[in-house]
């Protein structure tokens, strides 16, 4: 039954042509059935496949499915194969699964839309974009996987195309991750150069035996692949487009936005996990760039107006804690994380969707308010996504992954007591800034008329997803609270364990209960600050008309400036090296010889007059030169 | 032998500045007779000088060219003026590049 791997990304590729071809001239529910689906059946077969997968002895023995060679220039050969290992396996599942919940939400969705067929089209692409780079076998089919995404991102945000500021979002969330990509592709090359094959096993096997720990070259490739994986993952210094990539339709924001996309930076660490563990050096730097980038976002995110961009900085925030759990070497708790912040997120960002769809395309939370009896599913939904993305404690799958994160971080030989205390504090900001959103779209007086409300295919999504981001954390229980971590095990034979020599069962409880504890701390300041208590709400307003607050909450809003950064500092210098080479410098070369042969020519057409008596004297002239050089030189 | 082939190379540059100067086209093409001969005038000194006749066998060739030469010419001569009923060479210009 393994042999069904190949339908799983096939089956979405297929709806994608399907609806290319034939988008136009079918009905919106035909449409609506291929591009889900096809999404469907694919998600089906992955269980299949996981099924077999774990029945099939030995458990974890990884699979390969060769389907034929791409191309063949001297020894480099890749071939177009998938690789199926209990990571890639965890990957496919929550991409199909979730990919699919968000497909059958968007049926409802985009009811009405114009250009309907054209998104399930581009979704179909992106989910086969994005289980190509889960099951590449070598690194240049996920690059091509990893492009496809990029590509279905740029198509997506930019779907309403018909207002530029959309249109300028994709152009910028496809430039910045460009610059990753370069980084990446770089990368790629140089890992070719020196190791002869970018088939992933053997990569990794080849560069332990040869290079040894804290070489040149692996910090090289390892900080090349990093800066991909930055790009893609939204983290510092590329994370600016992921605000701005909310111009799309909320179901992309939910799919390729939170969900899957931007974890693929993460999965790409993961898969090339033993580079960054011959680079020490670079693994302090992915969890120092995942530390920083989680506290700069969930700040951002306390002072955002727009509900989808709250969420934005918040999964820059989420992956950054993915990213600071892979720099530990944490590699299991990553990807926990990754599956339960896809459950949590998604099901907050569908939630987001019910409301702004509800609200006629309102994405001002201080418009909304008292939503709560309006949208009670959306509300309850909405509520136990908070609350996973918050780490309530033991209710949650939050808890469990942030917590597994946070405690390895404290107690690998890699981690350290300042990145443990940036991810700590990163938990309160998370649980004032989530609630926050809470409060301000739910709590409170109604303001506003819901016009519309979810019929059965968006609760469906939404009830699964709220079902999932409760129970999902289960599969792997602490050691303080039963010690089941049935997810890292099975990880275990792709991803190796944390290296812990100092570890001490009693920290781990302490630190869960002081993360559990600013979490409720957070979830009461947000609630004292921004729900209630008219005069302290009068105080804070106080407090916010003062011209430093402002100038403060500006940055804050403006994500740290980090675009007006990189507009000064790259965007203009190179628009007036532009301006100023407007001629092209090069090319006065060849306009200069175009010039010379127009001129000749113009002195050569002058002799052409046509009258024969010229033409006699040109020749005289000529034979005496002729002449004169033959006698005299 | 000297004085012949100085005598050729007068009769030469006189044709040729013929050539040049002169507009009538029915002047030209006597010029351009003149240089023929010229250029005979030189091969037939320079095979007396050698002792061969080779310079006269080519004086022979180059009087049959100029026969053939002058038929055509005239014949373009007419055409010339009967298209724009003047003898001037230099109003036949259309050509120009």
């Amino acid at each position: 039954m393994l042999e069904l791997l190949c339908m799983i990304p096939f089956l979405p590729f297929a709806g994608f042509v399907i609806l290319t071809l034939i988008g136009r001239r079918i009905t919106d529910r035909l449409a609506a059935l291929i591009g889900a689906g096809s999404v469907a059946i694919s998600a089906i077969i992955t269980f299949v496949v996981g099924y077999n997968f774990l029945v099939l002895p030995p458990a974890g023995h990884p699979y390969t499915q060769v389907l034929w060679t791409w191309m063949r220039i001297g020894s480099f050969t890749p071939c177009i194969s998938f690789y199926l290992d209990p990571l890639s396996l965890i990957m496919i599942l929550v991409v199909t699964f979730v990919g699919f919940l968000i497909h059958l939400y968007s049926v409802e969705f985009m009811k009405g839309e114009e250009g309907y067929s054209r998104f399930f089209a581009y979704m179909n692409l992106f989910v086969g974009s994005m289980l190509t780079l889960v099951l590449a076998d070598n690194l240049v089919l996920l690059y091509l996987g990893w492009e496809g995404v990029g590509l279905c991102s740029y198509l997506l945000i930019g779907f309403w195309y018909k207002d530029p500021a959309n249109g300028r979002a994709a152009i910028k969330a496809f430039v910045v991750t460009r610059v990753g990509d370069a980084a990446m592709a770089v990368g790629l090359f140089l890992l070719f150069t020196n190791l002869g094959t970018l088939n992933i096993q053997e990569l990794m096997g080849l560069a332990s035996q040869k290079w040894p720990i804290g070489s040149g070259i692996a910090a090289a490739a390892a900080v090349l692949l990093l800066g991909g994986a930055a790009g893609k993952s939204a983290q510092l210094p590329l994370q600016t487009w992921l605000p701005d990539a909310m111009a799309g339709p909320t179901p992309v924001s939910a799919l390729i936005h939170a969900a899957t996309m931007v974890t693929a930076g993460v999965y790409l660490i993961a898969r090339t996990h033993v580079l960054f563990t011959l680079a020490p050096a670079v693994q302090t730097t992915v969890a120092i760039t995942g530390a920083a980038t989680l506290l700069l976002a969930s700040i951002s995110a306390i002072t955002q107006r727009d509900i989808k961009r709250v969420l934005a900085y918040s999964t820059i925030s989420q992956i950054g804690y993915m990213f600071l759990a892979l720099g530990v070497g944490a590699w299991s708790a990553a990807i926990f994380h990754f599956m339960t912040h896809a459950f949590f997120k998604a099901l907050l960002f569908l939630g987001a969707g019910a409301v702004i769809i509800g609200l006629d395309r309102e994405h001002d939370m201080y418009k909304m308010g008292g939503l709560r009896k309006q949208l009670p599913v959306a509300f309850w939904t909405f509520l136990i996504g908070s609350a996973s993305l918050s780490a309530l404690p033991l209710v949650t799958a939050g808890f469990y992954s942030k917590d597994l994160i946070l405690w390895q971080v404290w107690a690998s030989d890699r981690g350290s007591i300042l990145l443990c205390a940036g991810g700590v504090a990163g938990a309160f900001l998370t649980s004032v800034y989530t609630f926050r959103m809470l409060f301000l779209t739910f709590a409170g007086n109604a303001t506003s008329q819901v016009t519309r409300k979810p019929g059965p295919l968006m609760k469906i999504p939404l009830i699964t997803l709220a079902v999932l981001s409760l129970i999902a954390g289960l599969i792997d229980i602490p050691a303080t609270l039963g010690n089941l971590p049935t997810l890292s095990e099975f990880l275990h034979s792709a991803l190796p364990p944390v290296p812990m020599s100092h570890a001490n069962p009693l920290i781990e409880g302490k630190l869960q209960f002081i993360t559990s504890l600013l979490a409720l701390v957070g979830i009461m300041f947000a609630y004292r600050i921004f729900l209630h208590s008219p005069q302290h709400t009068g105080r804070a307003e106080e407090i916010k008309r003062s011209p430093i607050a402002t100038a403060i909450h500006c940055f804050l809003f403006q994500g740290w400036n980090f675009d007006l950064l990189y507009d000064k500092f790259i965007v203009q210098p190179f628009v007036r090296l532009a301006r100023f080479n407007r001629g092209d410098f090069i090319d006065f070369i060849y306009t200069g010889i175009a010039l010379f042969i127009r001129s000749f020519n113009r002195v050569l057409s002058f002799t052409q007059s046509g009258k024969v008596r010229w033409y006699a004297a040109g020749l005289a002239v000529g034979a005496v030169i002729l002449i004169g050089i033959a006698e005299f030189l | 032998m000297e004085h012949g082939l100085i005598l050729a190379g007068m009769l030469f540059c006189i044709g040729l500045a013929g050539v040049i100067v002169r507009r009538n086209i029915i002047f030209t093409l006597l010029s351009i007779e003149i240089m023929l001969n010229a250029s005979g005038l030189a091969f037939v000194v320079a095979g007396s000088r050698w002792g061969q006749a080779d310079g006269q066998i080519i004086f022979i060739f180059i009087l049959a060219m100029a026969a053939a030469e002058v038929s055509v010419g005239l014949a373009l001569l007419l055409q010339l003026y009967h298209k724009f009923k003047t003898l001037d060479s230099d109003t036949a210009s259309r050509m120009r590049g």
